[in-house]
């Protein structure tokens, strides 16, 4: 099925107003040479009903966190999503619309948008959020990029504490520009940031300080520390990397001195999905809105005076300005950020500030219980952490990942992964909780723990 | 839009008052198109749309240091939130309502079946660093989709990780990069673009640190003088790739398009091709066969993935043997283990130029695109070409005599790919705009076209082939309409809008004095 809907005869009368004889006279322009005259080396079509089967096997395949409990984090967590979010996305007005360029044909998007933005900005404590980039790590890029072209200094420094995936992305990307990256090493003892070391880093070409919080191990980083430091500097940026669930808990990237707050928005009701599509959160301090990557969702009003929205400041943007604008982004990541919006409206302030209180309170549970075994110890014992820590095992995480998968149990990511650019030993396992998790499924995961100890 | 939208809505007062007051409450006569309040004035502090299970742990202490604010959101039961969405719903336009003859952007039908895989439990509830052995299922159906990319392409390797079109420029622009520096020829540092490329084009060479240099074009076409007198000046041990659109923003397939090639291969570089435009030639001619090196699909165009208001797309990348080395780790691939066949992501590939994105991709995407090619099948997607160029020949054909193409002459053997490009100067004349005639199409629950691109003063139609002639049809029909009412009174066009939620805005308002935020009340 390719879902086109013209008869035969339709296709004649066509081709007649159009004064051809064939459809094949309509692709002369392609040399003759170069065209195929064959099919495309690829499966036959299938009808919907094959393919129905066909999908639910090959997802049958899989084993995922609506099997296997999950304590998996590294960037990417298990969190509950409510039933209203995947209706209301699933809605043709929202699901196959465009961007909203035309904003008379697209007020129910440009206000969702606006009110995303709202609440981004509030709950980061920024001034001004834009309307989404494509994930976490991109946001840090362009969080970057924007220091570099406000401030026209060259240095980069970014603390080793982020998620290597995040760095990984931000090393790729600038690569081939003018910028030296430079590591702000963390303290060995605590996993946190090296604030005196970040102190010796800084210097007048420095465009800007990137901290995440909570941190590759879950810990929570002193931002205020790290970007008090960033200021002595003049005009260097201070960006803070946070995650929008912690947001509702701890202090946010606002009240620290942040100037640019980025984040992954996949906590706020999008689903896992191996990884995307997720969703980049971008907020700043006003006076940088006229660099802000992406879209933005301003309001107006219309010729009768009545409140409306529409995309603003698009001289910014690559469809205007080409290679002089902020960013390269063109398509970003509308949907989720609309799941995004009515994960927020749906749990409320209290019901968003629930959810991480019972992230913090298992996360604390689960770490009590584990180092109360034999064997077992945090890894960084001094810091505060969210809802995501770090465990030396007596056994490799290997085996303890593999005894516990056998139980029905994810229970957590490897320190060693090269993903995580090998940054615990053998034995280091790194355990993320959620509101999702059960009383029941972590006394599991000890039992586990404590029968392979 | 339906005629409910002018109608009350009873729990919703347009003017949210915070004193007791007794206020009159008229019936909106019709033809007034009340606001949706936002989802803040709607707020009533206490309130939750979804619940919790109890905390079954003990509570531990948050130290103050690191305790924050309960951040300042707003508070509804469920059904205010469910009231809220419908009714933002029904202001937008979307392709499961409305025509979007949209140039440049292929605004196909999103099939369901597409919805029913990426929303499978098994593939959804997966996480991105799950062992292999649970997500050989998934790990299959990428493997397929890159292989139907390769295969469409005729390019042997893709990459999936690219997010988007533009994030795929990127990337394959670093590859080629990074294909020069290890051949030892990093000046390579130049990137030559049509002058109707897509803005994405050279902005994304910007956030590579290449310079761009434009190639002029005419008639639509890639001018071949203009492009040996630039590989001449800027020297070519200077040029990195040239970046083109085939068939071009201009709605036309460049025939010169294997001199071009031949040009940028003897200079030493890339041709990259901006896949923007996949949807015309699928199957009808692959990219490498005209000399393409590299290229990026636009997934949310061209494989019929939603483009849900803006985003999520997808970019994968297809690279020739000599760029493939450098595409982004990790590389989905399938293996011979033991008798079995395993489906792995590989690490290893030294000369990568790492990661552009977290994690594999945009996978739930993905999964739309391997749903929509393997119902399409090849004789599928070559119909998909033929369509929509069929269906975007016709429309220039009714439209021609009142609408100017400079690009479209039949006569000549210049037909459409699957867009044309229409300068309507003679209507534009009589005293009218091109937003004029935009607004005026909402009026007929039309989406309008691209406007003022590739060139100014023009509307850029690309009707695609998933819609019926009744729909082409009337489209025409709306456009003559237009070109009518033009003629008979050109003033009343500055009205348009007249039939949507809201009435013409003024955007220029908000971007001198720009408002991103609801104001805090209180």
């Amino acid at each position: 099925m390719d879902y086109t809907q013209l008869t035969d005869r339709q296709r004649e009368e066509m081709l007649a107003t159009i004064g051809v004889a064939s459809v094949d006279d309509l692709f002369t322009a392609i040399p003759e040479a170069q065209r195929l005259t064959g099919l495309l080396d690829l499966p036959k079509a299938r009808s919907e009903l094959e393919l129905q089967r066909d999908i639910a096997k090959l997802a049958g395949r899989n084993v995922g966190t609506d099997q296997l409990a999950c304590f998996m984090g590294a960037g990417a967590y298990d969190h509950f999503i409510p039933t209203l979010i995947d209706h209301f996305t699933s809605r043709g007005e929202f699901l196959t619309a465009y961007t909203p360029y035309q904003a008379e044909a697209s007020q129910g998007a440009l206000q969702a948008f606006f009110e995303f933005q709202t609440q981004i900005a509030r709950l980061t404590g920024m001034d001004i959020s834009n309307a989404s980039l494509y994930d976490g790590a991109t946001a840090v890029v362009e969080a970057i990029h924007l220091a570099l072209t406000h401030t026209r200094k060259r240095r980069v420094l970014v603390a080793e504490t982020l998620l290597p995936e995040y760095r990984r992305v931000v090393r790729t990307c600038l690569s081939d520009l003018p910028v030296e990256y430079v590591a702000i090493p963390a303290c060995a003892e605590t996993g946190m940031t090296d604030v005196e070391a970040l102190l010796s880093l800084i210097d007048d070409d420095t465009a800007c300080v990137v901290v995440g919080s909570p941190n590759m191990f879950g810990l929570i980083e002193d931002w205020s520390a790290c970007f008090a430091v960033a200021h002595e500097a003049a005009k260097t940026q201070a960006i803070a990397v946070f995650n929008p669930i912690a947001c509702a808990l701890l202090k946010a990237s606002g009240a620290c001195g942040a100037d640019i707050a980025v984040g992954e928005g996949q906590p706020l009701g999008i689903p896992l999905q191996f990884g995307g599509p997720y969703l980049g959160l971008f907020a700043a301090t006003k006076n940088l809105i006229r660099k802000m990557p992406g879209r933005l969702i301003g309001q107006t009003v219309d010729a009768d005076g009545r409140r409306s929205f529409c995309l603003t400041l698009q001289t910014r943007e690559q469809h205007i300005k080409g290679e002089r604008a902020t960013s390269n982004v063109c398509t970003n990541q509308g949907l989720m950020a609309l799941r995004a919006t009515m994960y927020m409206s749906t749990l409320g302030a209290g019901g968003l500030r629930e959810v991480a209180e019972q992230c913090y309170h298992k996360a604390h549970y689960l770490a009590e219980r584990i180092t109360a075994l034999p064997g077992y110890s945090l890894k960084y014992p001094a810091g505060a952490f969210f809802h995501e820590f770090a465990v030396t095992c007596p056994k490799s995480a290997a085996e303890v990942i593999a005894a516990g998968r056998v139980r029905g149990l994810l229970p957590g990511v490897p320190l060693c992964d090269p993903q995580l650019d090998g940054a615990g030993g053998p034995n280091d396992l790194l355990i993320a909780v959620t509101e999702k998790r059960t009383k029941a499924e972590m006394d599991d995961l000890v039992d586990v723990l404590a029968a392979i100890g | 839009m339906t005629s409910s939208m002018s109608l009350p809505r009873l729990d919703e007062p347009m003017m949210p008052t915070t004193k007791p007051t007794v206020k009159t409450y008229a019936i909106p006569t019709r033809g007034d198109r009340p606001t949706v309040p936002s989802i803040f004035e709607k707020s009533q502090p206490g309130l939750r749309g979804v619940d919790l299970p109890a905390l079954d742990v003990p509570t531990h202490e948050i130290p103050e240091a690191i305790l924050g604010e309960t951040p300042d959101l707003p508070e509804l039961g469920q059904l205010q939130v469910a009231r809220h969405y419908s009714h933002l719903c029904e202001r937008n336009f979307s392709v499961d309502a409305n025509f979007y003859p949209l140039g440049s952007c292929t605004m196909k039908y999103n099939p369901r079946i597409n919805e029913f895989a990426a929303a499978q439990s098994g593939l959804i509830n997966l996480h991105p660093m799950q062992d292999e052995a649970d997500v050989q299922g998934l790990l299959q159906i990428l493997f397929e989709t890159r292989r139907f990319f390769e295969v469409i392409s005729g390019l042997p390797e893709v990459s999936l990780q690219p997010a988007a079109g533009a994030h795929g420029e990127f990337a394959a622009l670093k590859v080629i990069r990074a294909y020069f520096t290890d051949h030892g020829q990093p000046g390579r540092h130049i990137v030559i673009a049509t002058d109707n490329a897509h803005g994405t084009n050279p902005a994304s060479c910007m956030m590579c640190g290449a310079a761009v240099v434009k190639v002029k074009t005419a008639g639509g076409y890639t001018d071949l003088d203009d492009l040996r007198r630039l590989i001449d000046e800027h020297g070519s041990e200077n040029i990195a790739a040239l970046m083109i659109t085939n068939p071009n923003t201009a709605g036309l397939f460049d025939t010169c398009i294997s001199e071009v090639a031949q040009l940028v291969h003897d200079a030493g570089a890339m041709m990259y091709l901006d896949g923007a435009n996949m949807n015309a030639i699928l199957g009808k001619v692959r990219p490498a066969d005209f000399g393409t090196d590299i290229m990026h699909y636009n997934t949310h165009k061209t494989f019929s993935t939603p483009h849900g208001c803006g985003g999520p797309g997808s970019g994968p990348i297809a690279a020739c043997s000599k760029l493939a080395p450098y595409l982004p780790v990790p590389q989905v691939v399938k293996q011979e283990r033991d008798g079995h066949t395993v489906y792995s992501l590989d690490w290893d590939r030294p000369k990568s130029i790492g990661k552009v994105r977290s994690f594999f991709g945009q996978v739930g995407v993905l999964v739309r695109c391997w749903t929509y090619i393997a119902a399409c099948g090849p004789d599928g997607l070559r119909n998909v070409a033929e369509t929509a160029v069929l269906s975007a020949n016709y429309l220039a054909a009714r439209l021609r005599n009142e609408f100017e193409m400079p690009f479209f002459h039949p006569e000549d053997g210049h037909f459409a790919a699957h867009e044309f490009v229409t300068v309507p100067k003679s209507l534009l004349a009589r005293g009218v705009t091109l937003l004029d005639i935009a607004k005026r199409l909402i009026d007929y629950d039309i989406h309008p076209p691209t406007m003022h691109w590739p060139v100014h003063d023009c509307l850029m139609v690309e009707p695609t082939e998933t819609e019926s002639k009744e729909t082409l049809d009337r489209f025409a029909d709306a456009m003559l309409a237009i070109a009518e009412q033009i003629k008979r009174d050109a003033e009343s066009m500055a009205q348009a809008p007249e039939h949507a939620v809201v009435r013409r805005l003024d955007e220029v308002a908000a971007a001198r004095k720009p408002v991103l935020a609801y104001e805090r009340s209180g």
